[in-house]
């Protein structure tokens, strides 16, 4: 019999502290402007997060990834991200990153859109590598890129994205001790929403958490309370500077929770009751971040209105722009194989255009 | 007479200077390709387990990180899905990887990189984040080696969409294949035949004719290794060695038997291969991988496909068996030895139409 999940971070439960030392400056802190563009960066994700599971409902789309509950980790992350120098390697639910990136959001909503495996957006001009189904496919992509700015001579940092299931992957542990041999300026960042599909973290991460894996890589690491976007802000800047300077990777576990289901296939009732999901949550981030701006007199409700109002006409936008998006040719099927394609792929191409498409 | 100049003399048409012919074995020539290819392009690494100061186990990087530094020529740790993860970052980072991976049984643990990574980036990034990376692979048995360290995994990679595939079978081959596969925009598995490792054969550096095709240019095809007029022997690697002395003990029964080396499995070069078998009219597929799903049956197919009308007999297949590659003392019973390769050869020879 499982014992009653208690993943997440519950209310009140104190993060664990750091485990190692960063160097590096700690940055500075946030202004009210960019306390305020973090809001309004929340809102927008939790905006369109919720609306992406209207459409899948809606048949606009066919599937998609829910983050409710993850948008501090994620706009605070991906918004410490320099995308002059930096690169950042997501998976399939990092939205909220790709938002806070800049990322064309129609873009990237084309992979949910089942219009082409990757997305859209172009990956060297957003600087987000293509959206990753396989669980820590992409973590060891992370430590070669970043290996190759050591050796470019770059102070450009990469960031690879991963959940607490993918942690029992054994590229993260390649991955961890590749770019701990290699001092590879790379900052693992752990989104441990309590849940990897329907196992709690308890029944996946032995040894307690993420974080504490990296000491055994001499990796510093940061396990942090994911659902503060400030907090989470400045522990990522902390873990690029740290990297940037040359002293290798840094790991940071941020501890959230993933309200409602896995994917708009998922059930999550038949793993946990809504009760425990309320109690097991804690305070919703966008609520807690908006009390904290009115508390400290950083923000109103007219500002809060009108972020919102902003949120809903950039959803506006963006599902229009999801809905006019058609097929890609199918030429580009066979076109995109290779740089050099093969005489074989030509004439699959040239036989599927005469079958396929009549002309 | 190892590395001895055999000929040389004035520069090439392009200015190049001639640099001749050597006497080389295919260990110095994959030595020597890769040299250069490192010497050609600042943006080009080669790594893996024990390739730096020990110079790989088979000592084909030999001398390479003395000369360019542990910044171009490294160890990793002992971790191949890391080895072939990374190169795929590196290669996003604008790097042309030449990683290896020390024994064909070792890329398993590295397959989900090489297939749902690799072989699929240029793809999923829609042509941005092409993947130049040339992964070499020792390959196959004839060493007597352990378990894992002689398996023939060609027809694995070669049916994974977004990867080439080859294998070079001399010194000559080996120099050439690896300088083209190493400069390409796109994943190349390179199988090199250890057995032939330490073969000496005539390289030459000038050759205006790497292609195997009368109208020059690069070594992108099939090549004929002998001609013949009463059947085509179609091999591979290790195997085209072994064709050609059968073909040579077939010659000595008046029978005239061509020699196809395949050199690329993927792409097939299907041109050849219909004009080699059109012209003689039988063929014998040769490989030391198991038979069912290999690349012998996609061979026998492009044939069937091409020379229906003029094939006097079925295609036939002589290969290893289904089963997992025995140790040394039985490898002889595995590998298409010279007479089981004979004997494939009457049998289409002889055959009549019921
Ligand atoms: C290698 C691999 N195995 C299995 C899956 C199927 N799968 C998709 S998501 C998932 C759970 C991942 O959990 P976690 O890493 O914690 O991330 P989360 O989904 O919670 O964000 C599984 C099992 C996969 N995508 N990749």
């Amino acid at each position: 019999m499982d014992s009653t999940p208690s993943a997440g971070n519950d209310a009140g439960q104190l993060p664990e502290p750091l485990s190692g030392l960063l160097s590096g400056q700690p940055a500075g802190p946030l202004t009210a402007g960019q306390l305020r563009e973090l809001y309004s960066l929340m809102v927008a994700v939790r905006h369109l997060d919720t609306s992406a599971i209207a459409w899948q409902r809606q048949g606009l789309i066919p599937g998609y990834a829910p983050e409710l509950g993850q948008e501090a980790a994620q706009v605070g992350s991906g918004y410490a991200v320099d995308t002059a120098r930096d690169f950042v390697f997501p998976t399939y639910r990092e939205m909220g990153v790709a938002r806070a990136m800049g990322v064309d959001m129609v873009a990237y909503m084309s992979t949910h859109k089942a219009t082409w495996h990757g997305g859209l957006y172009d990956p060297l001009e957003s600087r987000l590598a293509p959206i990753q189904a396989v669980v820590a496919g992409s973590v060891l992509h992370a430590v070669g890129w970043a290996h190759g700015q050591t050796l470019d001579q770059t102070d450009g940092v990469a960031m690879a994205y991963f959940g607490d299931g993918a942690s029992s992957q054994g590229d993260v542990h390649e991955a961890m001790n590749f770019a701990a041999v290699m001092r590879a300026p790379v900052v693992f960042f752990v989104q441990n929403n309590g849940w990897a599909i329907s196992v709690p973290t308890e029944r996946q991460v032995a040894g307690g958490s993420v974080a504490a894996r990296a000491a055994g890589y001499g990796i510093p690491a940061l396990r942090i309370d994911g659902n503060d976007v400030v907090a989470v802000v400045d522990a990522t800047r902390r873990a690029f500077a740290h990297a940037r300077a040359g002293h290798g990777p840094v790991l940071i576990e941020a501890m959230t929770y993933r309200r409602g289901p896995h994917s708009t296939s998922d059930d999550p009732g038949r793993y946990r009751s809504l009760n425990e999901e309320r109690d097991d949550a804690g305070e919703d981030p966008l609520e807690r971040f908006r009390k904290t701006l009115l508390a400290d007199g950083v923000a109103d409700e007219a500002f809060f209105a009108e972020a919102l109002a902003a949120a809903k006409a950039e959803e506006e936008h963006i599902r229009a722009g999801i809905q006019a998006l058609g097929s890609r040719p199918g030429t580009e099927m066979f076109d995109l194989v290779f740089q050099e394609t093969t005489p074989a792929l030509q004439a699959q191409a040239a036989n599927w255009r005469e079958e396929s498409e009549h002309v | 007479m190892s590395s001895a100049i055999l000929e040389g003399g004035a520069g090439m048409a392009d200015g190049t200077p001639r640099r001749g012919v050597e006497q080389l074995s295919m260990q110095q020539a994959l030595n020597r390709a890769l040299d250069e290819v490192l010497a050609g392009n600042p943006k080009s690494l080669v790594f893996g387990e024990d390739c730096g100061r020990l110079g790989g186990v088979f000592r084909i990087t030999d001398g390479l990180q003395a000369k360019y530094g542990p910044g171009r020529v490294f160890d990793t740790p002992l971790a191949e899905s890391g080895i072939l993860g990374m190169s795929v970052g590196l290669a996003m980072a604008g790097f042309h990887p030449i990683p290896e991976v020390q024994f064909d049984g070792f890329a398993y643990p590295a397959i989900n990189q090489i297939v749902c990574q690799i072989a699929r980036m240029n793809y999923r990034s829609r042509g941005t984040m092409p993947m130049p990376i040339t992964l070499r692979v020792p390959s196959f048995g004839g060493i007597r080696a352990p378990e894992h360290h002689g398996e023939s995994l060609e027809a694995l990679f070669a049916h994974v969409p977004g990867l080439k595939v080859v294998s070079p079978s001399n010194p000559h081959e080996a120099y050439h294949l690896l300088k083209y596969a190493a400069t390409r925009p796109d994943p190349v598995i390179f199988m090199e035949p250890k057995s032939r490792y330490w073969q000496k054969g005539e390289v030459d550096f000038d050759s205006a004719d790497p292609s195997g095709s009368p109208a020059g240019g690069p070594p992108t095809g099939a090549k004929v290794m002998r001609e013949g007029r009463h059947l085509t022997l179609v091999a591979w690697g290790a195997m085209v060695a072994r064709c050609l002395q059968v073909a040579e003990l077939a010659a000595e029964d008046g029978i005239d038997v061509e020699v196809l080396d395949l050199r690329w499995l993927k792409p097939i070069d299907e041109a050849a291969l219909a004009a080699s078998v059109r012209k003689t009219r039988r063929a014998v597929v040769v490989h030391e991988a198991p038979r069912t799903s290999g690349l012998g049956a996609e061979v026998a197919q492009l044939i069937t496909q091409s020379c229906f009308d003029t094939l006097k007999a079925p295609v036939e297949r002589i290969t290893g068996f289904d089963v997992p590659y025995p140790s040394g003392d039985l490898e002889d019973e595995y590998i298409p030895n010279i007479d089981r390769i004979l004997f494939g050869i009457q049998r289409v020879l002889e055959y009549r139409r019921g």
